[in-house]
C-alpha cells in the first residue's frame, strides 16, 4: 500500500493563511477523522478541525479525486490560520494517523511525475515558476509548465515517425507495392523539423537569459560617475562612491527588475593606464566581465569619439550630464537626469533579444536539440548524395530520435509500424 | 526417476521440427509426438521461406545447425535476395519452396537424426508431478515421461475455420483440433488471447492462361540459406504476376457482408501486414488494383498459391472474384480460401528460454505464442528445444540477446511486450540491425552453438576454416597502410588529413571496393572470393557499429541489473496501477526488459531500479 504524504505547502512561519496538503490513498480518511466528513470535491467548504473534543482550528477544505489533483492521487488541502502553533498541532495530528507520513522535499512533484500528471519539461517549468522573480521569467516558466515544449515535441515526434515509416516501408516491404523513391518526402519532412529545431536552439540562449538574468556592464574611465549611476539606478548605495579616481577595484553587481526582465548591473573598475598592481588586476577583470556582458553602457567624457570596447547595440552616454552639458544623450547619477531614458533604452534592447526566446529554456534541451539536429543533417546529406543504403539514413534518424528522446519521449518500433500499416496497403 | 525420454516435443510443424532436432543435437533423448509422421514439415500456408527479417532468422537457425535453412535450400525452386540494391544489413534471402520436397527433406532430417524418436499419436494431456509437467498422455491412454515438454501445437488450440457463413472446429484444413489439450492448458490458468489468420484459395495451374501474364524469375545468382549449402538442388521456376481489377473489387464489395471477417463471426485479431483481400478493399478503397503473385507450390503437381488474395468469403463468391482476374478467367479452385481463428498464450507468461514461468517443465514455441510465419516458429522451436535439453541434462540456460541476434529480438519482444496481432519479424524491430546481418549470422552465433554443443562436426570444421581464412585476409589487409598522398597519387579522392589508413579501413570508405584495393596492392588479389565479400560487408558498417557499441553497452548494463523473480510490483509505491499490472504480467528478468514494457516512463524505471537495489541490499544484509 502506498504511503499517504502530507506537508505544509505554503511558506513556513506566521501568515494570514497556511496550506497543509495531504495526498495519497488515506487522504480522505484523514479528512474524515479531522473534519467529521469529506466535503464535496473541488468546492471550498468550511469545517472545524478537531482532535478528540478539542477544536484545532476552523479551516477551509478543498478535496480532489484521484486523477484530478496535482499529484494524481486523492488529495485534501486544509487552509488553516497561519499560526505556528496551529500548523504544528495539525501536522502532529496527521503524523499520528496510520499510513500517513511527512512528505520528503519535492515528493508531491515526484508523484505528479510518476502518475504522469506532468512531464519532465513541465517539472522544470514548475521549478522555474516557483523561482521566478520577474514578469518575463514568470511568463516563460508558465509557458513551459503548461507543456509548450511538450506540444512542440509532439509535433516533431509525429513528423519523425512519418519519416522513419517512409524509409522502413521501402526496407521491410521491398517486395510489395510500395513507393520506389521516398527520399523527396523524407527530405521535406526532415527540413521542416530541422528548421524548427534550429529556431529553438537559437532561442535557448535568450530563454536561458530570461531564466538566469541579463548582465549589463557600466564601463568608463575612472571617476566618470559609473558608481554614482549604479546607485542612481538601484536607488541605494550598493557601490562605494568617492571622488578619488579608481575606487571601484572589484566588480560590483546589483540585481534589478528592468521592465519585467531580470538584469544584473555590473559596476566595473575604471579603465585607465595604471602602475598600481591591484588596480591593474581590477581593470583586467573589468574588461573581461564587460566583454562577457549582454550589454554595455559606456560613460564617456566625449561620446562622439566612440569607445574602444563597444559592440554593436551598446549604449554610449555623455558622462556627468549635470555638469558637462553637450548634445549627446547623457545621464547623471547625481541628479537622476537621463536615468529613466537609460532604463527605457536598456529594456528595449534586451526585450528585442528576448523576442527570440523559444519554449526550450534549459541547456539540457539545447544539447538534445543540437544532437538531434546534427543527426538529421547527416541523414539529409546522405539522401541528397542519393546513397541507396536507406538503412544508414534510417540509422541517422534513429539517432536523432534517440537524442530527442528526453524531449519527445521514446519512439519505439510499434509507433513506426502503426504509421506504416495505416499509410500503405501491405500484404501480398 | 528414470524417464522414457529427456525431452518430448509435441507437434511436427516448423517449431516442432527445429525444437526436436535441437534437443537431439544437444544429446538429449528426444521424442517428437505428431499425429502422423506424414504431417511433419507440412507448409500449411504460403510455400515460401525467408524474406526480410525472416531470412535473417533462417540464417541464425542455420548458424546453430538447425534444419530449416538446409531443407529450404533443397526444396527451393526460386531464390531471390530481397533489397539487393540496398546494403547487406537489410538484404533478406527468400525462396519459393516445393511443398512436397520440403516435407520429404524435413522428414528425412527427422528420421536420420540420432537421439530422436518419432511417436505417432495425439497428445491429449500432460503427466504431472505436483505442479511440474513430466510427460504426456496420448489419446490411446499410453504415457510417455520426460524431464521437459515443448508444446508446438500452432493454431490447434480451439481452432475455428471460417468460410463465408460456415464455421467449423479445425486446425489446419483437414486436421482435428486438440480440445482436450486446450482444456488442460485452461487448468494451468495461463493468460490466453485470440488471433486470426487466413489463406487464399488454391488454384489449378493447368487452368490458368499464363500467356499474357507478367513473369517474375528468380535471381541469376541464387543466395542460399545455409552456410553449408553451395548450390540449388531442385529445378528453378518463375512465378506469375497478375492484378485484381475494378470488377474484382466490385464483386467483393457487393458481398462483403458474407465475409466471415465482416459479418462479425470472427473475434480474433488479424495481422495488419497480411490483410485479406476484403480488408485491402475496405481499408484502401482508393486503390483500384492489387498485385497477386501466382506461386507454384510444387514441381510435381499443378497447385498454384495466389499470394495476395486470402479471404473468408463464401466459396461461390471466391469463384466469381478469382475468375474476374486476368489470366484466371477459366481457373478451377482446388481448395477454397479460409480464415482461421485460434487461441494463443500471452507470451509474457514465458521467460527468455520460452519456458512457462509458472509451470516448470513446460516450454511453448511457435504460433501458440502469438507469432506467425514458419521462420518465427522454427526460431522459437530452436530456443525452446535447446533449453528443454539444457533442463533435462542439467546445463545452464541458453539465452539470446537483442544485441546478438534477431532470435534475441523476437524472444525479448514476446516476453516483455506480448503481442496484439500475430507477431512477424521485421528488420526494423532490430535496433542493432547494422550489425545483425544475414551474412554474419554464423560469426555471431556459431561460436555459441559450438560452446553449448548444438553444432555438429561438419559445420564446426567449415566455420573454423572460414574464420581462419577471414582472419588471415583481414590481418593481411590491416598490415599495410597508405598515406593520403599515396592514395591521391593512385587516383583516389581522399581527405588530405594526414591520416594513414590500412586496407581494411579503406574498404570502409564508400569510394573503395575490393578491386580498387587489389589495384593498390596486387598481393591482395590472392584473397579468396568469399573472404573478400565478407570483409567488404564487415567494413561497410564498421563506423556505425562502433557508434552503436555505446548503445549495446547501455543495453548490457541494463540487462545485468537483474530483478528477483519474486519481486512484488503490486507493493511498489509511486507506480500507477496500470504499470504495476503490466510489470506483473511480464515479470521482466532485468531492468533492460522492464524499460521496454509498453508505457514505461523514465521516472518509473528509476524508481524500479532503486527498489530492486534496495531489495538486493536487503537480501545480502
Amino acid at each position: 500500500m502506498m504511503d499517504t504524504i502530507f506537508a505544509l505547502s505554503s511558506a513556513p512561519g506566521k501568515a494570514g493563511v497556511s496550506v497543509v496538503r495531504v495526498s495519497g490513498p488515506a487522504a480522505f480518511e484523514a479528512c474524515r477523522v479531522l473534519a467529521g466528513d469529506v466535503p464535496a470535491r473541488r468546492v471550498g467548504s468550511v469545517r472545524l478541525l478537531r482532535q478528540g473534543d478539542e477544536v484545532l482550528d476552523e479551516a477551509l477544505i478543498l478535496t480532489f479525486d484521484a486523477g484530478h489533483s496535482f499529484t494524481g492521487e486523492e488529495t485534501v488541502e486544509f487552509q488553516v490560520h497561519g499560526s505556528v502553533a496551529i500548523i504544528g498541532a495539525l501536522l502532529a495530528r496527521l503524523g499520528e494517523m496510520p499510513g500517513l507520513r511527512q512528505a520528503e522535499p519535492g515528493e508531491f512533484t515526484r508523484r505528479a511525475l510518476e502518475n504522469e500528471r506532468l512531464d519532465l519539461a513541465q517539472i522544470e517549468g514548475l521549478a522555474d515558476l516557483l523561482e521566478s522573480e520577474t514578469e518575463a521569467q514568470r511568463r516563460q516558466a508558465m509557458k513551459m509548465f503548461s507543456g509548450a515544449l511538450g506540444q512542440k515535441a509532439e509535433g516533431w515526434r509525429g513528423k519523425l515517425i512519418r519519416a522513419m515509416a517512409l524509409l522502413e516501408v521501402t526496407i521491410d516491404f521491398a517486395d510489395e507495392e510500395v513507393p520506389e523513391d521516398v527520399y523527396p518526402e523524407v527530405i521535406a519532412v526532415l527540413d521542416g523539423v530541422m528548421a524548427e529545431l534550429r529556431v529553438e536552439i537559437t532561442g535557448v540562449a535568450a530563454a536561458e537569459r530570461i531564466r538566469t538574468g541579463f548582465e549589463v556592464a557600466i564601463v568608463g574611465a575612472p571617476n566618470v560617475g559609473k558608481s554614482t549611476l549604479l546607485n542612481g539606478l538601484a536607488g541605494r548605495d550598493a557601490a562605494i562612491t568617492s571622488d578619488v579616481a579608481g575606487t571601484t577595484r572589484d566588480v560590483i553587481e546589483v540585481r534589478m527588475d528592468v521592465a519585467g526582465l531580470p538584469v544584473t548591473f555590473l559596476d566595473t573598475a575604471g579603465l585607465r593606464e595604471t602602475e598600481d598592481v591591484v588596480e591593474s588586476v581590477g581593470i583586467a577583470r573589468a574588461k573581461e566581465r564587460a566583454a562577457q556582458a549582454d550589454l554595455r553602457v559606456f560613460l564617456l567624457d566625449d561620446p562622439s569619439q566612440g569607445a574602444e570596447l563597444a559592440e554593436e547595440g551598446d549604449i554610449l552616454l555623455q558622462a556627468k550630464a549635470d555638469v558637462a552639458g553637450g548634445s549627446f544623450p547623457g545621464v547623471s547619477g547625481k541628479t537622476g537626469a537621463g536615468i529613466a531614458e537609460l532604463i527605457t533604452a536598456i529594456s528595449e534592447r534586451l526585450s528585442s533579444r528576448v523576442a527570440h526566446a523559444g519554449v526550450a529554456t534549459h541547456l539540457r534541451h539545447k544539447r538534445a536539440l543540437q544532437e538531434g539536429c546534427d543527426a538529421l543533417e547527416q541523414a539529409r546529406d546522405l539522401m541528397l548524395q542519393n546513397v541507396e543504403m536507406s538503412e544508414i539514413v534510417a540509422e541517422e534518424i534513429r539517432r536523432a530520435v534517440y537524442a530527442l528522446d528526453s524531449l519527445v519521449g521514446r519512439v519505439d518500433v510499434e509507433a513506426i509500424l502503426d504509421e506504416v500499416f495505416s499509410s500503405f496497403c501491405l500484404g501480398k | 526417476m528414470k524417464h522414457d525420454f529427456d525431452v518430448i516435443v509435441v507437434g511436427g510443424g516448423h517449431a516442432g521440427a527445429d525444437a526436436a532436432h535441437a534437443a537431439a543435437r544437444m544429446g538429449a533423448r528426444t521424442a517428437l509426438v505428431t499425429l502422423t509422421f506424414e504431417s511433419i514439415g507440412v507448409m500449411s500456408c504460403n510455400p515460401a521461406i525467408g524474406g526480410l527479417g525472416k531470412g535473417h532468422l533462417v540464417r541464425e537457425i542455420d548458424a546453430l545447425d538447425g534444419v530449416m535453412g538446409r531443407v529450404a535450400d533443397k526444396a527451393g525452386i526460386q531464390f531471390r535476395l530481397l533489397n539487393r540494391r540496398k546494403g547487406p544489413a537489410v538484404q533478406g534471402p527468400r525462396a519459393q519452396a516445393d511443398r512436397k520436397i520440403y516435407r520429404e527433406e524435413m522428414q528425412r532430417e527427422m528420421r536420420d537424426c540420432p537421439n530422436l524418436t518419432i511417436v505417432e499419436g495425439e497428445a491429449a494431456d500432460f503427466l504431472m508431478s505436483g505442479a511440474e509437467v513430466r510427460g504426456v498422455r496420448l489419446a490411446d491412454g499410453s504415457e510417455i515421461s520426460a524431464s521437459a515438454v515443448v508444446l508446438t501445437t500452432g493454431t490447434f488450440l480451439r481452432g475455428l475455420i471460417h468460410i463465408g457463413q460456415v464455421s467449423r472446429p479445425g486446425g489446419r484444413m483437414g486436421d482435428k483440433p486438440s480440445v482436450k489439450l486446450a482444456e488442460r492448458i485452461d487448468q494451468f490458468g495461463l493468460p490466453l488471447g485470440r488471433l486470426k489468420t487466413g489463406t487464399p484459395p488454391r488454384l489449378d495451374g493447368t487452368t490458368i492462361d499464363w500467356s499474357d501474364l507478367e513473369v517474375q524469375p528468380g535471381d541469376d545468382d541464387p543466395t542460399l540459406f545455409s552456410f553449408l549449402s553451395s548450390k540449388v538442388s531442385a529445378q528453378q521456376i518463375s512465378c506469375g504476376i497478375t492484378h485484381t481489377n475494378e470488377q474484382t473489387h466490385e464483386i467483393i464489395e457487393k458481398n462483403i457482408g458474407k465475409s466471415a471477417m465482416y459479418s462479425g463471426r470472427i473475434e480474433g485479431v488479424g495481422p495488419r501486414y497480411c490483410p485479406s483481400i476484403e480488408d485491402k478493399i475496405v481499408r484502401f478503397a482508393e486503390k483500384s488494383s492489387h498485385q497477386v503473385f501466382l506461386e507454384p507450390e510444387s514441381l510435381s503437381d499443378n497447385v498454384i498459391y495466389p499470394n495476395g488474395i486470402s479471404t473468408s468469403l463464401p466459396e461461390d463468391i471466391q469463384h466469381d472474384y478469382v475468375r474476374s482476374i486476368k489470366g484466371l478467367e477459366n481457373v478451377t479452385i482446388l481448395q477454397p480460401g479460409y480464415a482461421i481463428e485460434y487461441d494463443y498464450v500471452d507470451s509474457r507468461a514465458l521467460d527468455s528460454r520460452l519456458a512457462v514461468r509458472d509451470v516448470p517443465g513446460l516450454f511453448l514455441a511457435g504460433q501458440i505464442n502469438g507469432t506467425t510465419g514458419y521462420e518465427e516458429a522454427a526460431a522459437q522451436g530452436l530456443v525452446a528445444g535447446l533449453n528443454a535439453a539444457a533442463v533435462a541434462l542439467g546445463r545452464d540456460p541458453i539465452t539470446f540477446s537483442r544485441s546478438n541476434s534477431y532470435i534475441g529480438v523476437m524472444v525479448d519482444d514476446l516476453i516483455t511486450r506480448g503481442v496484439s496481432e500475430p507477431y512477424r519479424m521485421f528488420t526494423s524491430r532490430a535496433e542493432f540491425r547494422l550489425s545483425l546481418r544475414a551474412d554474419n549470422a554464423d560469426q555471431r552465433l556459431t561460436p555459441l552453438g559450438i560452446e553449448v554443443g548444438c553444432v555438429g562436426a561438419e559445420r564446426k570444421q567449415a566455420f573454423e576454416a572460414k574464420m581462419s581464412a577471414l582472419a588471415e585476409a583481414r590481418q593481411d589487409m590491416e598490415s599495410v597502410v597508405f598515406t593520403p598522398k599515396e592514395l591521391v597519387t593512385a587516383g583516389h579522392a581522399v581527405n588530405q588529413d594526414g591520416k594513414r589508413r590500412n586496407g581494411y579501413e579503406l574498404l570502409a570508405l564508400q569510394q573503395f571496393d575490393f578491386d580498387a584495393l587489389v589495384a593498390l596492392r596486387p598481393e591482395w588479389g590472392a584473397i579468396d572470393e568469399a573472404s573478400r565479400d565478407q570483409l567488404s560487408k564487415d567494413a561497410m558498417y564498421a563506423n556505425y557499429i562502433l557508434r552503436q557499441e555505446r548503445d549495446v553497452a547501455v543495453l548490457k548494463r541494463d540487462e545485468q541489473q537483474r530483478i528477483p523473480t519474486d519481486f512484488d510490483y503490486m507493493a511498489m509505491e509511486g507506480l500507477s496501477n496500470e504499470l504495476k499490472m503490466k510489470l506483473n504480467a511480464a515479470r521482466p528478468d532485468n531492468i533492460g526488459q522492464a524499460g521496454r514494457i509498453d508505457g514505461m516512463t523514465p521516472a518509473a524505471l528509476t524508481l524500479l531500479l532503486a527498489k530492486v537495489r534496495q531489495s538486493r541490499r536487503g537480501m545480502t544484509a
